[in-house]
């Protein structure tokens, strides 16, 4: 795991501070730690980092202002890689984020309770700063529990699949996580992509219109 | 153009009623003055009275034409209802009539040049546009004089309307009073606990790094970070029902989506608002839509649905529809219909049920909104 270059925006000094303390401990680089949208989009200007983990309410309006700055951020430096925070689901920021998230660097969208899974975060983190794409479970799983007509298409098996890349997770870490080959992921794969009706294309779009089919449907 | 001239000319048409009421008094009278002489005649001054109560009872009724809010109280056949409804009879409805007729009757008369047989073409038809660029001119007067007279109408007529009208506006206040108290609940459990125990559930992860895995004391901890994480689940649910972030947030588009991913029938979401609208008709509406859509997954059997919204003339319209077995009435209680009708009462909105046996059902809902 290489040491990133961050800045965190939360606007709760205890919960900013403890963040801070735990990234650091994982050997990452906290650049600047602020407490709101406009100090944010300063300080992003100022350090350039690698990734900004972001809380989605924060001052100045108190309402989505983390969210929109990040989305500024993001058409203003294309290699910035963001992990959205948020104490609530909400499907329409997911979608959003991920629409945004087809060209360029890493995003990822987690409820703050999922802070509290160390490990889980610091591999998360890690993952976004990589380029991918990681939604919180709890999303998937509120769209799972929905009857979708191309969703319907997909095996149990299959559905599995696309749930644990929709959590941002690489093909081998899936193959792990439901113990069969990496081959038998792919295969998996390519069978959602066909019934998904997604174009022929490089892998790894194909991966993201996949979860967006998902997100969308 | 806008309904209102054609009911404010409307409102002013129906006085013609009135006017062939005092006709045939008139009549009656010169008849009566002419054979059995004038001290005869006097005592047709009481149908003359009667015929202003009934005159009165008519003044209320068509008042609806011209003003929205107009509470139809009943006739209490007071002596200033029938003396209301004397000059009516007496002075007010040629009033309306001559207004009317200056007003649209000149330019329509205008417009009607080039059917004179005698007419020099080229005049008539200058005649005719002059004719068509004054009637929308006529709109003015027509709708000026239709609103003194609906409000005179509603002064000597409703006197009690606008206590009414008190009690209405102190009811949307202590509903409104709700409102911001549950929103400074969900903002205190937001804000505060919340973030407290997000704060305390990372903690414990970090201490748990410390400790050795399989020791009891890792055990312990991870135990006591998921108990956190539990009570996290459950106040998210607690806000989320007391008044959902994301329409504070975000407004009532991407509030109603929300809703309809969760909801277990498939819901289309169609809502295409170009501002935030007030709190009190977001909420009013997100509520509304919650209960809509939980009938339609308790009671319909429908395979699909759709919530559409717009914002019409000033109006927030949302129309919920599925295609279940229909049948919903909205006075059987019981079904959450009435909640929503309660709801929109507050918010002078209104709804309208339309659900044939065999469906498809469609609940349209108006809110009006202030600009």
């Amino acid at each position: 795991m290489r040491p990133l270059r961050l800045v965190i925006a939360e606007d709760s000094v205890l919960l900013r501070e403890g963040l801070a303390g735990l990234l650091e401990r994982f050997g990452h680089e906290v650049l600047a730690a602020v407490g709101d949208a406009t100090s944010l989009v300063a300080a992003v200007a100022d350090h350039r980092p690698d990734a900004i983990v972001v809380d989605v309410r924060m001052p100045p309006g108190n309402t989505d202002d983390g969210l929109r700055a990040a989305h500024a951020l993001r058409s203003a430096y294309p290699d910035l890689a963001v992990l959205v925070l948020s104490q609530y689901v909400s499907q329409g920021y997911a979608s959003e984020l991920i629409a945004s998230s087809a060209s360029g660097a890493g995003l990822g969208y987690l409820l703050k309770d999922r802070i509290a899974e160390v490990e889980e975060f610091i591999t998360a983190l890690d993952d976004v700063a990589g380029g991918g794409t990681v939604v919180d479970p709890e999303v998937v799983r509120q769209l799972l529990s929905r009857r979708h007509a191309p969703m319907q298409r997909l095996s149990p098996k299959e559905r599995e699949v696309l749930q644990l890349i929709a959590e941002g997770r690489s093909n081998a870490a899936i193959a792990r996580r439901l113990v069969v080959t990496e081959a038998t992921v792919s295969k998996r794969i390519a069978a959602i992509f066909t019934k998904l009706d997604l174009a022929q294309a490089p892998d790894d779009h194909r991966r993201v219109l996949a979860v967006l089919a998902y997100l969308g449907s | 153009m806008s309904g209102w001239p054609w009911r404010s000319a409307g409102y002013l048409l129906t006085s013609a009623a009135i006017g062939a009421g005092a006709g045939l008094h008139a009549w009656a009278f010169a008849r009566v003055w002419g054979g059995p002489g004038p001290s005869a005649a006097a005592l047709l001054l009481v149908p003359l009275l009667g015929t202003a109560w009934v005159v009165s009872a008519y003044e209320r009724l068509r008042l609806p034409l011209v003003m929205d809010r107009a509470t139809l109280l009943r006739s209490r056949g007071t002596l200033r209802e029938i003396a209301y409804g004397l000059v009516a009879v007496l002075l007010l409805w040629w009033i309306d009539l001559g207004v009317l007729g200056v007003a649209a009757g000149l330019p329509l008369f205008l417009m009607a040049a080039p059917l004179q047989p005698t007419a020099n073409a080229a005049v008539a038809w200058s005649l005719a546009v002059l004719g068509v660029v004054l009637l929308p001119i006529a709109a003015y007067p027509v709708a000026t004089w239709a609103g003194v007279r609906a409000a005179m109408a509603r002064a000597v007529l409703m006197p009690g309307d606008s206590e009414l009208h008190r009690v209405i506006e102190s009811r949307a206040r202590l509903v409104d009073a709700f409102e911001v108290e549950r929103r400074r609940i969900e903002r205190d459990l937001h804000d505060g606990a919340q973030q407290r125990l997000v704060t305390l559930a990372m903690r414990l992860g970090l201490t748990g790094l410390d400790l050795p895995p399989e020791s009891k004391a890792a055990r312990e901890v991870r135990e006591a970070r998921d108990q956190v994480r539990l009570a996290l689940a459950e106040i998210r649910e607690l806000i989320h029902d007391i008044h959902p972030r994301v329409l504070t947030d975000v407004g009532l588009e991407a509030a109603v989506r929300d809703v309809a991913g969760r909801s277990m029938v498939p819901v289309d979401v169609d809502v295409v608002l170009p501002v935030r609208l007030s709190t009190q008709v977001e909420t009013t509406a997100y509520f509304a839509v919650c209960e809509a859509l939980a009938n339609v997954s308790k009671h319909s059997g429908a395979a699909s649905a759709g919530v559409r919204g717009r914002l019409v003339d000033g109006r927030l319209v949302m129309e919920i529809r599925d295609d279940g077995t229909g049948g919903a009435d909205a006075d059987a209680g019981g079904t959450g219909l009435v909640g929503i009708a309660d709801r929109l009462a507050v918010v002078d909105g209104r709804m309208e049920l339309h659900s044939p046996a065999g469906g498809p059902t469609v609940l349209r809902m108006e809110i009006p909104c202030d600009p």
